[in-house]
């Protein structure tokens, strides 16, 4: 089970902590919703819950809840540009279909 | 695949919760609609892959419905009258400003009892803002199809200089074609946007806007987030179409067709004129084919450089408002960091060269021109519908014309001055002029000028029930609040009592852009004539003023303080004040103010010893010596 980060969204997850000056690290996870099942969790969090894994990479603590985690691992959470736009993106190898408007996405 | 930011816990965005925005470019030539899908914007297309919807609406006979965009505007030749064209150069016109626009052009107008034109056509007249909602109504169908469903909001984007009549009566043809707005933008502003400027460093941009029928230039600040506009200049009657109309007039003198061309030819010609402007910006020489009336073909050329001699001047014509909004701005031409082109217009090589040369660096042309502002507005759509709750970008705008209010003597007290940004609230307190005034009219105007006659006036009201004071006593609060769609109301409220009058100002349709322009132009020309003009008044105010206060107490108090060779002293100094008051000539009315003031300085003086003897009368002086009999 393993989650992994790339450069540079460490670097906006780091300044995006920071500026916030507050928050244990950063949640990731799934929950159902969306027309083709599943939409992506992407907060920061205050508080870990029993359920929860947290992760250590490049010292941000990372929770995922145990049922989050199967549908994530081996996830790469990347930080790319599009144009005018940027943001977090991930990639996760489970994901067979998503919508079309990408939203939310199906294994 | 779209792209998160981090939310806070418990926050993360349901999917396919988002709005549905679009942002409109409704232009002179062309208008478009565009939306961000995936966090990106986008100019939606009809079914044949056009995304440029023509601007042209034509109406047909026994109420079948208008055809708008390419369908319309190919039938501009056969069927000229009932095919509207640039009607965003009318909307929020009036009646009076048509007998220059309709020399110029071929319509026919009908004549109706509003003040609004109208065009005639077989479907019935129809007003300038009727065909926008056409427009509008057309590019809202197109973004439903993307969108899964009719937009629940949308940004319109309105050249810069658009008055208040001109914002309205687009939010009229909006609210015709069952759109809600969410706001108008400033077209500069929105191509701003849509380079991404709010997400570059703090800078001093120029937007360099050239369309079918106007041009627009804009100075824009970007600080901590926020986009200003600094300023803004332009020409409403300089664009393609003028370029193409000059482009005309040299192929008709060079196939030797006469001036009397009927409507579907001179319509011909004028899409001729454009084809070939479009290929000059690619090629360095163009053939033209040009079929005659009388059915054999003319074949002429003309090389670029042709060409850009012929248009020349036109561009040359871009550069004084460049230098005003720049000089409006209060920047030197060294401190612009950015310059972008907006307009097809801006395709043209030699645009590029003067823009290139005045403003001293390559101008940015990344995203198509015809797009920009449609592609900023959608960005601006999708926050202001909430799709992007956290973001914090604000757009500001500035009124183009001061506004303020009549004050005794036919002079103008600006409330808000010009260039200041929108949305903005100012109030000032006035007061009475009479003794016991119990009502206040108040006239609201636009213009820089200093007397009311060569503002504009938008709206008159009154507000009654101020209770009865001394002149000067009554503390009235007027405030004049601009919205973020620069919409203007004014609102009076008299301080002790609370009564309180507002107007929204809807102000009748009417002052063009040119007037706009003119009317900036004539407060510099007439800067100082100004200055005189209010000086005279606000001396002749303080010579009727003197004169009022003497003669009612001369009507008191005449008599029994004055003898008759006092008295016909101050009455001769009265009467030369007065007869001189009705002249224009400062100095003897303020020799005039003075004499009279020196003659009836004993009579002052008397009354002042009066007033104190008989605050003291019936009071004997015991009673201030604390003595108790006498």
């Amino acid at each position: 089970m393993a989650i992994t980060m790339s450069p540079s969204a460490v670097r906006h997850v780091k300044g995006f902590l920071e500026s916030r000056g507050k928050g244990g690290g950063l949640r990731l996870g799934v929950k159902t919703s969306g027309c083709s099942g599943l939409a992506y969790v992407l907060e920061v969090f205050d508080e870990v819950d029993k359920n929860d894994e947290v992760f250590d990479i490049e010292g941000i603590k990372i929770a995922v809840d145990r049922k989050s985690l199967i549908y994530l691992d081996g996830t790469e959470l990347d930080y790319v540009r599009e144009g005018l736009n940027e943001g977090f993106k991930f990639k996760n190898p489970n994901e067979k279909n998503s919508c079309g408007c990408g939203e939310s996405f199906s294994v | 695949m779209t792209l998160l930011q981090i939310s806070e816990p418990g926050r993360s965005p349901e999917p396919h919760a988002r709005r549905r925005a679009a942002g409109i470019d409704l232009g002179t030539t062309h208008s478009l609609v565009a939306t961000v899908v995936d966090g990106r914007p986008e100019t939606i297309p009809d079914a044949d892959g056009r995304v440029l919807l023509p601007s042209v609406v034509r109406y047909l006979a026994d109420g079948a419905p208008a055809v708008v965009g390419d369908a319309a505007r190919a039938a501009q030749a056969e069927d000229p009258l009932n095919t509207l064209a640039s009607v965003k150069r009318l909307i929020g016109r009036s009646i009076d400003e048509l007998p220059e626009f309709a020399n110029r052009s071929h319509y026919e107008f009908a004549a109706g009892d509003s003040i609004m034109p109208k065009f005639a056509t077989v479907a019935g007249p129809i007003s300038p803002v009727q065909a926008s909602a056409e427009i509008l109504r057309a590019l809202a169908l197109r973004a439903a199809g993307t969108l899964g469903g009719a937009p629940e909001g949308v940004v319109i984007t309105v050249p810069a200089y658009f008055d208040d009549s001109q914002r309205q009566a687009t939010i009229d043809a909006a609210r015709i074609a069952g759109l809600n707005v969410l706001r108008l933008l400033n077209e500069p502003t929105a191509a701003a946007v849509a380079y991404g400027l709010d997400r570059g460093t703090e800078g001093v941009h120029a937007v360099y806007d050239l369309g079918g029928g106007t041009f627009d230039i804009s100075i824009l600040r970007f600080t901590k987030g926020v986009f200003e506009v600094l300023s803004t200049a332009g020409d409403s009657a300089l664009g393609g179409d003028d370029v193409d109309a000059r482009l005309a007039a040299w192929i008709r003198a060079q196939a030797g067709l006469g001036d009397n061309l009927d409507h579907g030819a001179h319509r011909q010609l004028l899409v001729l004129a454009r084809a070939i402007k479009e290929g000059l910006s690619d090629h360095a020489e163009m053939e033209i084919t040009l079929s005659r009336p009388s059915g054999e073909n003319w074949l002429g050329r003309i090389t670029r450089a042709q060409f850009e001699e012929l248009i020349a001047d036109l561009i040359e014509r871009t550069l004084a408002p460049c230098r005003q909004a720049v000089k409006d701005a209060g920047i030197a031409l060294d401190e612009l960091t950015e310059v972008i082109l907006v307009g097809g217009s801006t395709r043209i090589p030699l645009v590029r060269e003067a823009v290139a040369k005045f403003f001293g660096r390559e101008a940015h042309v990344e995203i198509d021109p015809d797009r920009v502002v449609a592609l900023g507005a959608a960005i601006q759509a999708d926050i202001l519908i909430g799709n992007k709750p956290d973001s914090d970008m604000l757009l500001l705008d500035v009124i183009p014309l001061s506004l303020g209010i009549e004050t005794m003597g036919g002079l103008t007290e600006k409330i808000i001055p010009r260039n200041t940004t929108i949305p903005a609230v100012r109030a000032q307190d006035f007061t009475t002029y009479k003794d016991g005034q119990t009502a206040l009219s108040l006239h609201v105007l636009q213009g820089e000028r200093e007397l009311v006659r060569d503002n504009r006036s938008l709206a008159r009201f009154e507000l009654r029930g101020i209770p009865p004071m001394v002149a000067g006593a009554a503390r009235i609060r007027v405030t004049f609040q601009v919205d973020a769609d620069g919409l203007l109301s004014v609102s009076a409220r008299e301080q002790t009592q609370g009564v309180e009058s507002r107007i929204e100002v809807k102000p009748s349709y009417g002052l063009s852009d040119e007037e706009v322009e003119s009317m900036l132009t004539a407060a510099m020309d007439h800067a100082h004539e100004d200055m005189d003009q209010r000086r005279l008044r606000e001396l002749k105010l303080e010579a009727n003023q003197t004169m009022e206060a003497l003669t009612a107490a001369l009507a008191k108090d005449g008599e029994r303080l004055l003898d008759a060779g006092e008295r016909t002293d101050i009455a001769g100094a009265l009467a030369r004040l007065h007869g001189l008051n009705q002249g224009a000539d400062e100095t003897a009315i303020r020799g005039a103010i003075d004499e009279l003031d020196r003659v009836s300085t004993v009579f002052a003086q008397r009354r002042m010893d009066d007033a104190i003897r008989n605050a003291l009368s019936g009071h004997g002086v015991a009673e201030f010596s604390g003595d108790q009999d006498a």
